[in-house]
Parts: structure tokens; sequence; C-alpha cells
């Protein structure tokens, strides 16, 4: 009660829910002294569009489109993991060409993410230019995206027990252009930013977190290998054989927004070596099909439809009825671009899960925010919000 | 492993465990759970990635509220599930980790489910004043807007123009 | 003097000629970016599709600074009274274009959770389909509404916006009368007007 005094120069702002630079709908009351932060508190739920319970309403084929739009920057990772969750409830395995397609358009998408976040977290500290030379990149992939799923942003590629389609030959040519491209371009983008003493003094010790704080916060990804902990699924829990893969995975120091920025790029680049290898994989397998033929699981190809009585009736059973699922629960966990992502999976047998649950990767991240910028000004709140990756699709879901 | 050491320091603490697809699920008791959650916190169960709920609607109990563990030394997970009566309240994880904070919220929010010793047991996802819990089996899909269930009601059309015109 | 019709509004019509000419020249945008749709938006705004060819190079992120909003992504109903107090801010004249699906009408969200389409609480004037629309098709989406600008007249358009602030005057009034959040009070306007057969509450 004494504190009347000193509360009169405690401002409150409110930072969104209608955000520039398109972070999304997040909402941020700061409770300001001056430009010192006191406290801040996150409001979410501004894009919760009831996912979770719309999947208990359609079958586990018609959910592949709304993982799409979880994480939107890197939808492929999105549909990966789910389908992954499904064909570990069903205890099936997807050929082997279709595990190495799919390593390689989840490291595309984790590229993308990594350039939209980067490019993102420049643009809110004034950096414009960075943005730009990113996002050319961002087009090739989407270029490469729409020649395999025939959709830029949300391609749902991937299908229980395999993929959409097998990847078309002009495939191969611009990927490898690809290749050669993005890391010129990531070197531009660093010459503009790692020595900049501009971008250090905005990013450097803003957001640091002890390693043991990150892990009790619930942290995976990007940000708890910045604050040191070298926890990465595609090393740790191996899946899509990425054990027979060879990449390295960086880890930072001290969990500031400078290192994130640093963990992110080296990303970048070692994905880039994962997609070299994919590329020479699908070489040496040669053709071969991309999704499991057990017609009661997959689609049977049309030719197979038009022409055959028991494809016919397949292909009407798992479009009307659905799959029949085993009954029990299943939780599967993959690396997505911001940590990981997990599906928890409840069936009871039926056409559609019973419990569909997303564990989104920023979710706790974003609920450490008060922490990480209290006693810091405004303008740090910007820094941190960008090297967090908020991603509200997957946050709200 | 880790659930020998349950069953061996907390005798009567797990109700039921089985693996299926290669995870391993234990069913604690409401009364146990804490003690249960201190000695895996000790065994390197530290990560706590996700608390979440389930609508079963069975004649014992109405809820079972899951939680994933992932022991980082070890790389092996736990889930630990907890039936709940309706309006039954569940301890909370805060104190112990952060990680806990808006999961329970959410929990909280979508079915209903309090947690004693939460320091701010508040809506996370839908407003204050949402009547209802959506994610419980008795709330309708649509939320009660026939509109969004079945097309009905006057159009735009008319005001509308077509793009080739 | 006397031969001079001035019913004929030969003047007036010009006048809007040339006004609508300068209006739609000179559109201000407003991203109200909430999801994917504001992905395809950056990629339009970059180097490939180059939004700043149609002079909308610096988003002024002020409502009072713009004259288009364009609506980029899935509104939730916890969003829609965000979105009706932005479009309130706004100096007349002004447009709405709702851009994806989501925008239109609640796209693949027939959920409790996503309003069915921004026209239920706000005058739309242009629909861009897609899930998300290519940037080809937004910019299509901008130079319909440059063409529609360049159809209207004057008097009309006050009208249209003139029966959303008299939403807004409802709102404001169930508010106080009931005591209840800005979200639930026009949760229940949408709700009441999609059982009487209306959806929109403007």
């Amino acid at each position: 009660m004494e504190t009347t005094a000193k509360n009169s120069d405690r401002m409150i702002v409110n930072m969104g829910p209608s955000h520039p630079v398109t972070h999304g709908t997040l909402h941020i009351v700061l409770e300001l002294e001056g430009e010192i932060i006191v406290k801040a508190t996150p409001n979410i739920g501004y894009l919760h569009r009831g996912v979770e319970k719309l999947g208990e309403h359609l079958t586990y084929q018609q959910f592949i489109p709304l993982t799409d739009r979880l994480n939107y920057c890197s939808s492929l990772m999105n549909n990966v993991g789910y389908t992954m969750a499904v064909e570990k409830l069903l205890d099936i395995q997807d050929p082997p060409r279709s595990r190495v397609l799919r390593v390689l358009c989840s490291e595309l998408a984790r590229i993308g993410d990594h350039l939209v976040c980067i490019g993102i977290n420049a643009v809110d500290i004034g950096a414009f230019t960075a943005f730009l030379y990113l996002f050319r990149e961002r087009e090739t992939i989407y270029d490469l995206f729409e020649m395999m799923a025939g959709q830029r942003l949300h391609s749902s590629f991937t299908r229980i027990g395999g993929l959409f389609r097998d990847i078309p030959p002009e495939f191969e040519p611009l990927c490898g252009q690809f290749l050669e491209s993005c890391p010129r371009t990531v070197d531009e983008m660093e010459s503009l930013l790692t020595h900049n003493p501009i971008w250090a003094d905005r990013t450097k010790g803003v957001g640091s977190i002890a390693p043991d704080n990150a892990v009790n916060w619930g942290y995976t990804g990007p940000c708890l290998r910045a604050a040191g902990v070298p926890q990465d699924l595609r090393k740790a829990q191996p899946y899509l054989d990425y054990e027979t893969y060879a990449f390295d995975i960086p880890v930072g120091t001290t969990g500031d927004v400078y290192d994130r920025y640093l963990v992110r790029t080296e990303e970048i680049r070692q994905s880039l070596r994962i997609i070299r290898q994919c590329l020479d994989r699908l070489k040496q397998l040669g053709p071969g099909p991309v999704i499991i033929e057990d017609y009661k699981i997959a689609l049977p190809p049309k030719e197979k439809v038009y022409t055959r009585m028991e494809s016919l009736i397949h292909h009407f059973k798992l479009i009307m009825h659905g799959i029949e699922m085993p009954v029990g629960e299943v939780y599967s966990a993959t690396e997505a671009a911001n940590g990981e992502l997990g599906f928890y999976l409840v069936s009871h047998g039926g056409k559609s899960p019973y419990r569909i649950h997303v564990r989104p990767p920023c979710y706790p991240i974003f609920s450490s925010f008060d922490e990480q910028v209290r006693g810091r000004i405004i303008a740090d709140a910007v820094s941190v919000l960008g090297g967090m990756n908020i991603i509200a699709g997957e946050l709200d879901r | 492993m880790v659930i020998e050491r349950i069953e061996a320091q907390l005798p009567g603490a797990i109700l039921e465990h089985h693996a299926f697809r290669g995870d391993e699920t234990i069913i604690v008791a409401g009364a146990r759970f804490l003690e249960v959650v201190d000695l895996i916190f000790g065994e390197g169960y530290q990560l706590l990635l996700d608390v979440t709920a389930v609508d079963l609607e069975t004649p014992e109990y109405r809820f079972e509220v899951v939680y994933h563990w992932l022991n980082l030394a070890s790389q092996a997970r736990l889930r630990i599930k907890v039936p709940l009566a309706e309006g039954a309240a569940q301890p909370s994880l805060v104190s112990r980790f952060k990680s806990a904070d808006w999961a329970e919220r959410e929990v909280y929010d979508l079915f209903g489910i309090p947690f004693e010793g939460h320091p701010n047991l508040t809506r996370l996802l839908m407003w204050e004043d949402f009547p209802g819990h959506p994610l419980r089996k008795d709330f309708p899909l649509d939320g009660g807007d026939l509109f969004c269930s079945q097309d009905i009601g006057a159009s735009f059309a008319p005001e509308a123009r077509s793009l080739n015109a | 003097m006397a031969g001079i019709n001035l019913d004929d509004s030969v003047m007036t019509t010009r006048l809007d000629s040339v006004i609508n000419w300068a209006r739609r020249n000179s559109l201000w945008p407003l991203p109200f970016g909430t999801a994917c749709c504001a992905i395809e938006f950056m990629s339009m705004m970059a180097s490939r599709y180059d939004f700043s060819r149609f002079g909308a190079e610096a988003l002024r992120f002020s409502p009072r600074q713009s004259d288009m909003l364009l609506v980029l992504g899935t509104v939730t109903n916890k969003q829609a009274p965000v979105l009706r107090q932005i479009y309130a801010q706004m100096a007349e004249p002004k447009w709405v274009v709702a851009v994806g699906v989501c925008a239109s009408s609640g796209g693949m969200y027939r959920t409790y959770a996503t309003l069915q389409g921004i026209d239920r609480v706000v005058p739309v004037d242009v629909y861009v389909p897609g899930c998300p629309p290519r940037p080809e098709t937004m910019i299509h989406g901008v130079m319909e509404l440059q063409k529609k600008i360049s159809r209207e007249s004057l008097s009309a358009r006050k009208e249209h916006i003139e029966r959303f602030y008299q939403s807004m005057a409802r709102q404001e009034e169930l508010q106080r009368a009931k005591g209840l959040t800005s979200y639930q009070v026009v949760r229940e306007m949408v709700l009441e007007a999609g059982a009487a057969g209306g959806q929109q509450i403007w």
C-alpha cells in the first residue's frame, strides 16, 4: 500500500494482439517502470481454433491437413510427425524410399523455418535486408515443395504409411541448385549480422538461461541447445534412419538470443549436409514404392481402383469408414524446427482418434517469457520474442 | 527399471503398468502421485514435456490426467496417468516443474480440472467468461453455433460480384 | 443556367471518379496477420512478388494511418472483438480484404473457437480464396478492390460503415448492461444473429 507513490511511474503497455511484422496473434501485457519491464504477462489463445476437438470428429487421414497448419513455417515436419505417430500406433513402417524422402523434406522445412525465424528476428530489430536475402532462398524451397506436393506452403505431403507421391525428375536438379545457392545466401546473411556490433548489442546477453532452468521450463530444440544442453531427438532417439546420416548438432553456451541465432544458422548448414546425403541415397536406392502396399491402410493406386473389384472396395472402405485402428495410446515425438513436437493419440478402435493432443515445442518456451525479460528494457522484449520463434498456430492449436 | 524401483520404494503406488508400442505407462492413484513424482525426479526424469487429460466417462472415474516425462541422461520416456473423478482436484506440479504452469492451466481451461496449489489457475486459451469446458465430451463441437455445423441463414451472395465481371 | 438539371449529377459523377481514382491508387494496407496467410503475405512483400510495386512498401501498422485492412489468417472468436476495434479505429474511407478461406468463411475449422467468416463481425469488400492463397492471388484481390473502388458512389460508402458503428455502440451497451467481457458479448451477438438466420451482427 505504501507503494502508491512508486506505482505512479508504472505504465501498462499492450503488445498485440494485432502485432506488427506478423508474429501472429500474440498478446503480451507489459508492466513498465520507465523503460524497465517489471512484469510481462503473455495472453495466448487468440489463434485457438479447436484443432484437438476437431480431430476427434475427423478420420486419421483427414487430420493431416490440420497438422500442416500447426507450425505453418515448416508444415512438412508436422505432417511427418503426425503420420509417424499413427504409424507407431498401427505398428507399420513406410518403405525405404519414403523414409529418405521424409528426411529430405523435413530438413528442407527446417531450413525454411530457420530462415523465417532469423529473418523476422532481424526485421524486428531493424535489419530488413537480411529478411529479403533469406526469403529468396525460401522461395526456392517453395518451388521445391510445389514440385513435390503441388502446394507451396501447406503441402500435406505425407500419408499414413508413406507419401502422397514420388518426386518428379525435375526435383533433383533444382535441389542441387538450392544446395549451391543456400550456403552463399547464409554466408551473405552472416556477413550482415554475425559480427555486426549493433546486432551483438541487441542480442548478446539478452534472454540468457542456465541449462537446468531451461530443462525445468520444458525447453527443447534450438533454445535448449543454445543454453548448452546437447539434446536433439535426431541423435538421441533416432527415427527415420537418422543414425545413418552424418551431421553435427550445434550447442551454444549462454542461451541468449545471439546463441540461438548462431545455433539456427549452423543448423541450416547441417541440414544442407543431410539433404546432400539424401539425394545421394535416393540415387543409390533407385525407383521404388513410396507408400506401403497394405490397402487396408493406404489407398490403392488409381489404375487398380478402376480395374479391380477388391481395390475399389478397399478404396471405398478407407474413404468412408477410415482405417481399422488398434485400441491403445501412443506418444510419438520428432525433432521439429522449434524443438520436440509430440503427438499423443488415444484410440478406442474407431475411425477417429478418441483424443489427440499436440505437444507444441514453443508452448513451454513462451511460458518462460516473463522470467526472460523481467528487469530488462522493452527493446529486449522484442529481441527475446524473435529469438524464441513463437508460431501461434502451434502454440494455440 | 524405474518402474521396479518405484514398486520397491513405494509399494502400492502403481495401480497398473503396461508398455504398448514401447511406451512405458504407469497408472498412479492421486494420493500417491507427488511421492512418485519426487522419486522419478531423483531418477533423472527432470524434463516434464506435457500435461494433458482425457475425458473417458467411465463409471469409476471421469478423467485421466496424463503426464509425459523425458530422462535426458538415459533418453527414457515415462507416461504417468492419474484417474480423477468429476470435480476432484489434482495436486499441481508448478513448484517442481515450471513447464507445468501453462500445461495445467490449459487442462483447467479445456477440461475444468482444478489443480491445487497452482499460483494462477485462470483460463489460458479461451476467454475468462467462456461458458463451459470445450474438450469435454458433452461440449458440442460447434459450441452451440448452428451456422457452424449447418449452412443456414442468408448469405452475402446478392452483394458479391464474380472476379470475372 | 436554367437548362442545367443538377439531378443528372454530371458534376458529382466526375467528382466521384476523381476521388475514387485518388483513393484506389494510394491504398495503404494494414496487415492484420494472424496465421499462415501472413507468411504468404511476407512472401508477397519479399523480392519475388514485390508488393511495393503497388505503393505498399512501408506498411503502417497503425489503424489511424491506413485505409485497407488485410485480414490474413484465421480469426477466432477470441480475436473477433479485437478485429472490430481495429476496424473501428481506422479513419474513413476504409476497405476490408478477407485473405484466405479462414477469414472468408472459417475455412476448415468448423469449431466452437473459430469465427465462421469475418463478414459476421465487420463489413468485407473483397474475399480472396485459397489456403493459403498464392501471392499472385492476393495481388489480384487487391487489384479487384481497386476496380471496386472505381465503381463505388460516395454516399453508399458511408451507409455501409454507419451500420458497423451502430453495431459497435450496441456491443458496448451490452457489455455495460451484462458486465461481460467483449469476447463473450461479441460471441453472444454472433450466436443470436446465427440463430435468427442473419449471421452478421453489423
